[in-house]
């Protein structure tokens, strides 16, 4: 086990977060920490009723610069690049020719002809590469900055309280989705109000070589009001009581953008753009399956992820993320099945180790915070 | 974290004989550590019996589910009713509070069972 550690690669947080008794685990490749002491239904309620802090240095950096940037960025992601102001984010993909996900990812519209796109760390060799090979005859640089750059996200309703005293940048004209830079506790960083757990929050994109100071800074600013370290555990229950998309699970290779319910980024009158094609014909047809969310009706069924959804002990579907929800109270997941069961109110049954169990449809998010 | 007058196995259960030819069976602190916050503990009815190893319920976490297997062959006599309202009790107090089944052993106790220290030359060895 330790030769296989040691091949785990390491965000600059590494240090802090075994200071910190973290439980650490092998995150496609990455030493993550799954959860601290205080547990993943302790942390998963901090950041819904207080805040958290996340270690999300492992996630992929990708700078587009150059008088082609723009139209490179518009070539690979099916969201309207051209909408988003400077100062302005939003949640794409890339697509293969044929629909299917390279990978999903966040745009920061950095300038006119600058574009920080961050991506999933286990796939961001695979989407330098991708972004490298089409970038080709468009007239711009692509740099990858994800071994300088470190990430941290404070999520929950106290995060702008907790991190206005450390920085002179005014936090309550930053719109969700948008971001500026400013410094934080003396480092410079980019302030995103942008996450991946449903509640408020910030996250900051500082240089690798800060990242610990950053921490330490927020996790001091913010102990007094209740954050606590927030580890991948609950990132994933917060994520998914939000039907937050995660790549391997959601969304993959198999998967098209619009049964899995991302036809809101997917703008097909904005130009061509690579996986239009496919896209466009996957509309017109009848969809032969949709993402659903449900809820098993007993409590002692629990759904995992990648169990089948069965009629009649056959498989129809299967479930790509599920788990006991700790906001909702009951066990919840999502799930691909046949578009004619996919209505809200319907039954499903899903193979729990050999059983089949009943589920019910219900509406997604399962949560939504009150604004 | 390995209490002495406990039997335990490789797959992380203990039994605690009770001198009567019956015993407490838990999991042990190394195994509710690694589950993370327990939800739910499933448990077969008073009356069944279980052979050595075999699977006797099931405990889930919020991340994840794993089997229970019975440490040695034995008729299930009562299931710790209060684990329905506080499964939390399993992280809490894993070797008390949080026992799963009271059981009636059939027999020997079963080869293999490990003594404390041989459990913890075992733990020690899985997260070094």
């Amino acid at each position: 086990m330790s030769i296989a550690a040691a091949e785990l690669k390491k965000t600059p947080l590494n240090a802090a977060h075994r200071a910190l008794n973290a439980k650490m685990v092998d995150f496609g490749g990455w030493d993550m920490p799954v959860q601290y002491p205080s547990g993943i239904i302790a942390e998963h309620e901090a950041v819904r009723t207080k805040a958290g802090l996340f270690d999300v240095s492992h996630m992929g950096e990708i700078r587009v610069k150059g008088p082609g940037a723009l139209a490179l960025v518009e070539h690979l992601t099916p969201n309207a690049v051209s909408k988003l102001e400077i100062g302005q984010v939003h949640y794409t993909a890339f697509l293969y020719e044929n629909g299917t996900f390279v990978d999903d990812l966040l745009v920061y519209r950095e300038g006119e002809q600058e574009f920080l796109l961050v991506v999933n760390a286990s796939n961001s060799d695979k989407d330098f590469a991708w972004v490298q090979q089409h970038a080709k005859g468009f007239d711009c640089a692509v740099v990858n900055e994800s071994d300088a750059t470190g990430q941290i996200a404070l999520q929950g309703p106290l995060a702008e309280s907790i991190l206005q005293p450390l920085t002179r940048t005014p936090l309550a004209p930053i719109g969700y989705y948008f971001f500026t830079h400013g410094e934080v506790a003396g480092i410079r960083c980019l302030i995103s109000r942008t996450g991946y757990t449903g509640e408020d929050g910030f996250e900051l994109y500082c240089a690798a070589g800060d990242t610990e100071r950053l921490w330490n800074a927020v996790m001091a600013a913010g102990r007094p009001q209740g954050l606590m370290p927030a580890g991948l555990g609950c990132r994933n229950t917060l994520r998914l009581e939000c039907k937050m998309a995660l790549y391997g699970h959601e969304i993959d290779d198999t998967t098209n953008a619009l049964e899995a319910g991302l036809a809101w980024i997917v703008k097909l009158d904005k130009g061509d753009f690579i996986g239009r094609a496919a896209l466009l014909a996957v509309k017109a047809a009848p969809a032969p399956r949709k993402l659903v969310g449900f809820r098993t009706l007993e409590k002692r069924d629990i759904a995992r992820d990648h169990m089948p959804v069965v009629r009649d002990g056959k498989p129809i579907g299967y479930v790509t993320s599920a788990a006991p929800s700790p906001t909702c109270g009951f066990n919840l997941g999502l799930a691909y099945v046949p578009t004619d069961l996919a209505k809200v109110g319907g039954r499903i049954q899903v193979e729990i180790r050999g059983r089949a169990v009943d589920a019910e449809i219900i509406p997604t998010p399962f949560y939504k915070r009150q604004k | 974290m390995f209490p002495a007058d406990l039997k335990y196995t490789k797959d992380h259960e203990w039994l605690k004989p009770l001198g009567d030819g019956t015993a407490l069976v838990g999991i042990t602190h190394y195994a509710q550590d690694a589950l993370g916050d327990v939800v739910f503990v499933d448990l077969p009815d008073a009356g069944e019996s279980f052979g050595a190893g075999e699977e006797f319920g099931t405990v889930e976490s919020v991340k994840t589910v794993s089997e229970l297997n019975m440490p040695s062959a034995a008729e299930i006599l009562e299931v710790n009713a209060a684990l329905a309202d506080h499964p939390e009790a399993v992280n809490e107090d894993p070797y008390g509070k949080g026992w799963m089944v009271k059981v009636h052993l059939k027999g020997a106790l079963a080869d293999g069972l490990l003594d404390a220290a041989a459990y913890e030359a075992l733990v020690s060895a899985e997260s070094h």
